[in-house]
């Protein structure tokens, strides 16, 4: 049957080809975008990135037009480098780099050669531009601040890099992305959707059209413009305040965890980091490792809280059934305790006292036994420490806060392990006393600015907090997440609020920033001083204390929760309970009565002070 | 008479036929047009023109019904000599196009008779093994037949165009039918891989591995009483056969036709050179996937990256814009065809009709095959078109009478004793 022998020829030729082809259509994906890549020309068009305004309308940051050059490698015929480099101002060298570069990138996926170029530059290189076969420009906006203050919050926007261009597929090189700050937070609705163009090539490169009669281009989307929770009057004016000190400022509309103002100092102007100059800019500033510029001291900066955690300690003595408002505790210039008759320091006033007048004496041997009848009412300390533990948390400390802000830290607030490490548990035993300084807000407790305001947030709402954010509208549609609308309940009941939220009254009235008051505006606030040590050759040093004070107002349906925190600012109403009152009536009354406390703010420095720990000389702290 | 043989014309074959021109005429519009407007007088636009040659097409099918198929037995041999005549005219009045003399110039018109002439010779190696004096089994018949094949094939060579002449291997289909033996097989089939194996690897491994195989073949057959000098000289035919085609490879070759090879062997790559059409042809197969593109909308098509898409690399753009659906079904529309004319060729009672179809099966599938093979990049790239689907009028008059006499001399089969 020698037929057969034809059947199958023909039939294992069609198998073979079949295979073939699909090993080529379907198994090998390579050549569809070898296909992609030398039939289409894909040319982007970048859409206006959103603006940003204030919580009052007042525009912060919006967008200034800027030219890139870009190269297609493999479309570059000889040129005049010469004349290219001169026209540009840019050294031969630099223009190799940048091409050999390019080429490495990719031979055919347009690169940057020069970013941001200014509209003179552009409009004299235009002219010239056909004569450089292979460069184009791109345009594209840069931003354009309308104001000098809040860096921190807005962030910047840089280049793309490498890295994210191989994670993201929306980013080619030389696309700008936010980098910090709402910028980066927000990247995805200010950024709008870049419209694409296809073209498609012939063989000789040429265009010969719309790719598909431009069915898959795509017109470009303008980004969202973004309204913040920010109140920049007040914002500026806490800037204002912290010149020549080291610190932050962090206000919150406590009703709805809106941040008003969130100050670091020192900080930097937000167009120092725009375009060409970006770079050189952020060097320095990234260098500045002691003053650190770009380290958001509101956010990231974790200090212990000092007095004003003892309020939380009241809240949770009250909680916990161990103390009530009427019982006094005697304070012989500290608090006794331990065989040895250790003592925890505390200063002078009249003894005993009662919870409100110890808050607003801000007492350490009140706080001490309130926070040791805490952790033992329980029959181990571990177990008092954890409870005492959740408490603490339900105020937003020790964890991350969740707001709407790329940066930030945890803070700290001790749990049972820590101590069983500190202590070598089960080897040795440790007691409530052991952790003593957790009742006045030293020791282990951490917490950030943004925590301790949210903390006074939570007070002044008599027990829950709303998640501080700084989004309050995206192209004028007010945020609905529930996250920021939906209260976070502390563990503490409603009634045991009031007799704290008193002693905070009296702090102003009759305590420890009696001379802070601001006439028909009634505050209640919580000095602070805080212990520190930093570490100089490797030998532990005691510095300055840090002046902390937080606050809220009006007493009653505050307005404003304040937490203010200046690095080595001694006592708590010295620097923080100043700026605090002031910025409270700043925002209260819109203007200031008390035109004498806020000289006095802005003439006093606090550089020496800093310098000290690093002029190699002895120095002596807290005069 | 000529009532029923109408009525006994295979219309499946006919179908196919169809198609494969529709659709290749569908592609060749695809991959040449412009954006110009459509104009059926613009003699200029590949596609206007090949319409014009699928219609003229038609008055060559109904001659081709029309004429008696005594005619075409009687006639075969002076077919036969005026298609060498004409062939051999190529060289006084050919016109040269795209370096190749094969072509007579009627005005706007070119004619290449070297695609006739298959279908001649066709009819002429049917009439030669069909006489009753011919047996396939004797050497000197054998060479009678080889020389009908192969002198056609001699003339083109040198117009130059190789790729039409190794169409004439298609004869080993009717010949092999005909009853030669298998040793022709055999052995064609061992020159052909050991011809590949020399160019892969060194001729000396070839041999020696050749050798050790032998040998092995030797100890398990030792108990037959091998003939120890027929292994002698297999392996001397084989060391003879490997060092020449190496040495021909090497010497007589030109560079062209060793890029061709080493290409698809994979020996050198070369994208923007030598091999660029046959990347190019993968390149926009490949972006096909599944579905294909579209018709009309292959971006390798539109942007013209596949050299002579239209004609010999019309395929590609079967693969881009139809995807691998659309390019296995053409490959089986191929292979329904040939398999159809192999049962129509079965059927035939007359050795006459069975030698020429079985012609038409090997012209048309090393067509099919070559063409396929070298636009998938399986084999070195050997310029012939596919049939029906390739742009040209030569081409497609060409197939159209070599099927059409074999539909008529099917369809006749009623009539034969």
């Amino acid at each position: 049957m020698r037929k057969l022998l034809f059947y199958l020829i023909i039939i294992t030729a069609g198998i073979v080809f079949i295979t073939r082809l699909f090993y080529l259509q379907i198994y090998n994906t390579s050549f569809a975008s070898l296909s992609e890549d030398n039939a289409i020309k894909v040319i982007y068009d970048y859409p206006q990135r959103g603006a940003i305004y204030d919580r009052n309308g007042k525009l912060l940051v919006t967008n200034q037009p800027s030219y890139d050059v870009m190269v297609i490698p493999r479309e570059l015929k000889p040129f005049d480098t010469l004349e290219f480099c001169s026209i540009l101002n840019i050294s031969k060298d630099k223009l190799k780099k940048s091409l050999k570069k390019a080429r490495i990138y990719s031979p055919r996926v347009p690169s940057i050669v020069i970013p941001q170029l200014t509209k003179n530059e552009y409009a004299y290189l235009q002219e010239k531009m056909r004569k450089f076969e292979g460069f184009y420009i791109q345009k594209r906006s840069l931003r354009d601040y309308q104001t000098t203050g809040a860096a921190n919050v807005l962030g910047y926007i840089g280049e793309v890099n490498d890295a994210l261009i191989q994670k993201d597929p929306y980013y080619i090189s030389g696309d700008l992305i936010g980098i910090d700050g709402v910028e980066k937070e927000y990247e995805n609705q200010l950024r709008g959707i870049k419209g694409v163009k296809r073209i498609q090539k012939d063989r000789f490169n040429r265009d010969i059209g719309p790719y598909k009669e431009g069915k898959f281009d795509t017109l470009p989307v303008n980004g969202k413009d973004l309204t913040l929770t920010l109140d920049a009057k007040l914002q500026a004016y806490g800037q204002k305040l912290m010149q020549n000190k080291r610190g932050g400022i962090v206000a919150l509309e406590p009703s709805t965890g809106e941040i008003l103002a969130l100050v670091t100092a020192p900080t930097y102007k937000p167009e120092l980091l725009v375009g060409r100059k970006r770079s050189p800019n952020f060097t320095k500033l990234y260098y500045d490792t002691i003053a650190k510029p770009l380290y958001d001291r509101g956010l990231q900066g974790e200090y212990p809280p000092g007095s004003p955690f003892k309020t939380v300690n009241a809240l949770i003595g009250l909680q916990e059934n161990v103390i009530d408002t009427k019982e006094g505790i005697s304070c012989r210039m500290g608090y006794y305790y331990g065989k040895n008759g250790r003592k925890l320091g505390c200063h002078s006033h009249r003894s005993p006292l009662n919870m409100i007048p110890g808050i607003a004496n801000s007492c350490n041997a009140y706080f001490a036994a309130v926070y040791r009848r805490i952790i033992e009412k329980y029959e181990t300390p571990q177990k008092g420490i954890e409870k005492w533990r959740k408490h603490v948390e339900s105020f937003g400390l020790g964890n991350y806060l969740g707001y709407d802000l790329p940066t930030g830290k945890k803070g700290k607030v001790p749990s049972a392990e820590t101590y069983n490490r500190m202590y070598k548990y089960p080897t040795y035993k440790w007691y409530a006393t052991a952790t003593l300084s957790n009742a006045i807000g030293q020791g282990e407790v951490l917490a950030t600015p943004i925590q301790l305001a949210n903390m006074t947030a939570a007070i002044a709402n008599r027990g829950h907090y709303y998640t501080p954010h700084i989004i309050k509208a995206i192209d004028s549609q007010p945020i609905e997440n529930e996250n920021y609308t939906i209260p976070k309940v502390t563990t503490i009941n409603k009634e045991h609020f009031e007799p704290v939220v008193e002693g905070m009254y009296q702090v102003y009235t009759q305590g420890t920033a009696s001379s802070l008051q601001v006439k028909g505006i009634e505050i209640c606030g919580k000095t602070g001083t805080a212990e520190n040590f930093t570490k100089i050759n490797g030998i532990r040093t005691q510095l300055t204390d840090h002046s902390v004070f937080v606050a809220f107002a009006p007493k009653d349906n505050p307005k404003i929760a304040i937490a203010v925190f200046i690095e080595n600012g001694y006592w708590g109403s010295r620097y923080a309970g100043k700026i605090a009152s002031l910025m409270i009536e700043q925002h209260l009354r819109g203007s200031i009565s008390r035109t004498d406390l806020e000289d006095w703010l802005l003439t006093h420095s606090l550089e020496e002070e800093y310098v000290k720990p690093y002029s190699g000389e002895p120095f002596k702290i807290n005069y | 008479m000529a009532k029923s043989s109408v009525a006994a014309i295979d219309w499946i074959t006919i179908l196919l036929f169809i198609l494969l021109v529709g659709f290749g005429w569908g592609n060749i519009y695809s991959a040449s047009y412009q954006n110009e407007v459509f104009s059926l007088t613009n003699f200029s636009l590949v596609y206007i023109k090949q319409g014009y040659w699928i219609l003229f097409s038609i008055i060559l099918i109904i001659i081709t019904q029309a004429i008696e198929v005594k005619f075409y037995e009687r006639f075969a041999g002076l077919i036969y000599v005026i298609s060498l005549l004409s062939l051999l005219g190529l060289f006084v009045f050919g016109k040269n196009i795209n370096g190749a003399t094969s072509w007579y110039a009627f005005g706007p018109i070119g004619l290449q008779p070297s695609e006739f002439a298959k279908a001649c010779t066709a009819l002429a190696l049917a009439k030669y093994l069909s006489d009753m004096q011919t047996n396939i089994k004797l050497l000197g018949h054998q060479v009678r037949a080889f020389l009908i094949i192969v002198i056609p094939a001699i003339i083109i060579i040198p117009q130059p165009d190789p790729g039409s002449a190794l169409v004439y291997a298609a004869f080993f289909f009717p010949l092999y039918r005909e009853g030669l033996a298998a040793i022709y097989l055999i052995v064609g089939a061992s020159a052909a891989v050991l011809f590949i194996l020399t160019l892969l690897f060194d001729p000396l491994w070839v041999v020696l591995a050749i050798a050790v195989f032998m040998f092995l073949i030797l100890i398990k057959n030792r108990k037959q009483k091998p003939k120890y000098s027929r292994y002698i000289l297999t392996i001397i035919v084989v060391t003879a056969f490997c060092f020449s085609v190496n040495y021909i490879f090497n010497n007589v070759f030109e560079q062209r036709h060793r890029d061709r090879f080493n290409i698809v062997l994979g020996k050198e790559i070369d994208t923007k050179g030598i091999g660029y059409n046959t990347n190019q042809s993968e390149i926009a197969i490949g972006s096909g996937g599944w579905t294909g593109k579209g018709w009309k909308e292959g971006t390798q098509t539109k942007g013209g990256f596949v050299p002579e898409q239209h004609t010999d690399y019309i395929f590609s753009t079967v693969g881009e814009e139809w995807g691998f659906l659309g390019a296995s079904l053409i490959i089986i529309l191929f292979m329904l065809l040939l398999i159809r004319l192999i049962h129509l060729a079965e059927r035939q009672k007359s050795q006459f009709s069975r030698v020429y179809g079985y012609s038409v099966i090997g012209i048309l599938f090393i067509h099919f095959a070559i063409n396929i093979g070298m636009v998938t990049g399986l084999m070195p790239t050997i310029g012939i078109p596919l049939p029906f689907f390739s742009y040209g009028g030569s081409g497609l008059w060409g197939f159209t009478v070599l099927l059409f006499i074999f539909i008529k001399l099917d369809a006749n089969r009623v009539n034969e004793w």
